[in-house]
């Protein structure tokens, strides 16, 4: 079995705190990786040391073969892990084709170009590209507005269409339903279930157990650090040491 | 249709290149019609319209630019007295040894972003100014200035045989001196020149680099996780920026030879943040416009003293007419920067966004007035969001 993605032995402190425990998890070519667990568990954590925001303590991450720890993200989104933000992070004040076009350019142009005399208006693959990239999560129609003028859901599914147009090996999403109203969170589901994302291997951490389990093909639990149980969701949903986790009755406190 | 216009790049430089070049003509009713100032216009210009690059671009508030207008001026001049009183090569060197400056200076003070980024240039530009002044005395004549001198080498014009006359030799574009034509010819070179910078900043504003450039100054840690390495965009624009402060300083040393250490202190760097802002930091035409605005205003406000604004205010009956004297005399003359300063707030307090900024606020209240319905949306592929300062980000 070959795995894109394989987290082994990570701890991370802060301070006092032990936020990750020798976390050890891997993920498979081509499935949809859920991680739950309660608040503080870890989960945002983790992500941060997968791309670069958090060196871990000790253990490692290697993605495809090779060790991401210590590399600055712009490297790592470039070996194809790419993670889509809690909060949106979008350029709110460019519009909202021209946010889909940078990473579309980061794709070709690499970590830096220095092009300023080439016509922007010339780049048609990029900005046909992009328009198709828009239309596909419904928001071609407002492609000349800027992008900090949109709605929250909005913003969320423009952040997943510049993930998505950078055609990733693996995409990480983190919370891509919070705050969001039921239809709205039907819509990224149906979105994420789509052709174009299917088979795409996806690591989402996830409150919402409709959406985790509308998604996903196996299950990690982090709680206070540690990784409890991986599984299938039937297993997990059965699970007593996740259900001990989730309502807090635990023996030894 | 006033839309398609502006995303011509052909149709901008004919329209640019034919308000620049009749400048003289328009500029003749309001009084701003003699080469001096006419050349202050592109020269200023021209630092501006690189400044913005810099700050309109990417955000990065530089405090410091004056070092490389002085850098520019010193270089020049050291041309002049050693090479030859022929401006190509002066302009050339400026423009390099600015550059290199403005390598070394951006490389360590983009190592932080915001308000340290600011205070770092700060910082150089204040070193540079002392160097100048005191330190360096054997390369820039200290306090005096750097001037010409009769002893100097001129090693390409003697190599050409170009004896000098007698006196001090003029600068000169091979042969046609920057002072003929009553000083015209010296404003029609800046203007070439301002029309080329011009070109130059258009391209970059309109390519794939400046749009990255925008979407740092959006959103630079997003720039990262989408696979840019920020560093060398933000280095590269700060020496383009560099550069063209370095022509600038060039350009005052080829019309008038000599360059002080004031050249490079912080009120000029202040200056330009001031004109940038003013107009419109990010617009394509913004800076230009704040350029002229300042530098008409300063020559007319600085110009003025009590006795001729009792002359102004002749009309008024005597108490009144002192009255008003006494209100607007510190405002004028040496207290211009007063004036400069109370503008430079109602503009930042109202127009965030600067002149720009009120002119189309005004264009889409005449569209409202009149009726039309045409979208006043940007151009989404290579419009500058509507920039609102954000101080120092």
């Amino acid at each position: 079995m070959s795995y894109i993605l394989d987290i082994d032995g990570v701890n991370k402190t802060f301070g006092g705190l032990h936020a990750l425990s020798d976390v050890n998890l891997k993920i498979e070519e081509g499935e949809t990786h859920a991680i739950i667990g309660p608040n503080g568990a870890g989960k945002s954590t983790l992500l941060n040391c997968c791309i670069g925001r958090l060196i871990p303590d000790t253990g490692t991450v290697t993605f495809n073969g090779k060790n991401m720890i210590g590399m600055p993200p712009y490297d790592i989104n470039h070996a194809g892990m790419v993670r889509v933000f809690q909060t949106p992070e979008i350029f709110p004040d460019l519009t909202l084709l021209q946010n889909v076009m940078i990473p579309a350019l980061a794709k070709r142009d690499g970590t830096f170009k220095f092009n300023p005399f080439k016509s922007l208006a010339k780049e048609k693959s990029i900005i046909k590209e992009a328009h198709a990239t828009l239309a596909d999560f419904e928001l071609d129609k407002f492609h000349n507005q800027l992008a900090g003028s949109i709605s929250r859901g909005d913003k969320r599914r423009l952040e997943l269409a510049m993930g998505l147009i950078q055609h990733p090996d693996l995409l990480l999403l983190d919370e891509p339903t919070a705050g969001m109203a039921r239809h709205d969170t039907n819509r990224t589901i149906d979105l994420l279930n789509s052709d174009r994302m299917k088979t795409m291997t996806k690591v989402i951490i996830e409150h919402d157990m409709h959406v985790v389990f509308s998604l996903a093909d196996r299950i990690s639990v982090l709680a206070r650090g540690h990784i409890i149980a991986t599984g299938r969701p039937e297993d997990i949903k059965n699970d007593p040491k996740v259900k001990e986790a989730y309502l807090g009755e635990s023996e030894d406190e | 249709m006033i839309k398609k216009i502006f995303s011509s790049n052909p149709l901008i430089m004919l329209i640019f290149s034919a308000v620049v070049l009749t400048a003289p003509i328009w500029l003749d009713p309001i009084g701003a019609n003699y080469p001096d100032l006419l050349q202050k216009f592109a020269i200023f210009g021209i630092f501006a319209i690189g400044y913005n690059i810099l700050f309109g671009l990417t955000g990065y508030l530089s405090f410091g630019h004056a070092t490389f207008l002085g850098v520019g001026s010193y270089t020049a001049v050291w041309a002049f007295k050693l090479l030859s009183m022929n401006i190509v090569p002066a302009i050339i060197l400026a423009i390099i040894v600015s550059g290199v400056f403005a390598l070394i200076i951006g490389f360590l003070s983009l190592r932080r972003s915001g308000i340290y980024f600011s205070i770092l240039t700060l910082a150089f530009a204040q070193m540079a100014y002392s160097l100048a002044y005191s330190v360096l005395t054997p390369i820039t004549n200290g306090e005096t200035g750097l001037q010409l001198s009769l002893k100097d080498p001129r090693v390409l014009d003697s190599m050409a045989g170009i004896i000098p006359q007698e006196g001090l030799p003029s600068t000169n574009l091979f042969g046609y001196l920057m002072k003929s034509y009553e000083g015209y010819f010296g404003f029609y070179f800046a203007a070439v020149i301002l029309i080329i910078a011009f070109y130059v900043s258009l391209k970059i504003f309109r390519s794939p680099y400046g749009l990255k450039l925008r979407a740092i100054k959006s959103n630079q840690t997003r720039m990262k996780y989408t696979g840019f390495n920020t560093r060398p965009y933000l280095l590269s624009a700060f020496v383009i920026s560099g550069m063209y402060a370095g022509l600038a300083g060039a350009l005052l040393a080829s019309i008038d030879p000599l360059a002080g250490a004031e050249r490079m202190q912080w009120t000029a760097s202040g200056e330009v943040v001031l004109m940038t802002i003013l107009g419109g930091a990010g617009t394509l035409i913004g800076p230009l416009l704040g350029t002229t605005i300042i530098k008409y205003l300063e020559n007319i406000f600085s110009a003025l003293n009590p006795s001729e604004l009792h002359n102004m205010f002749d009309f008024m009956p005597e108490p009144l007419q002192n009255f008003m004297v006494t209100i607007v005399s510190p405002f004028v003359g040496e207290g211009w920067h007063l004036t400069l300063g109370a503008m430079f707030m109602i503009i930042v307090i109202f127009l965030p966004g600067g002149v720009m900024q009120g002119l189309s606020h005004l264009s889409s209240f005449m569209k409202r007035l009149f009726g039309s319905k045409k979208d006043t949306t940007p151009d989404s592929v290579n419009d500058a969001a509507p920039t609102t300062s954000k101080g120092g980000h």
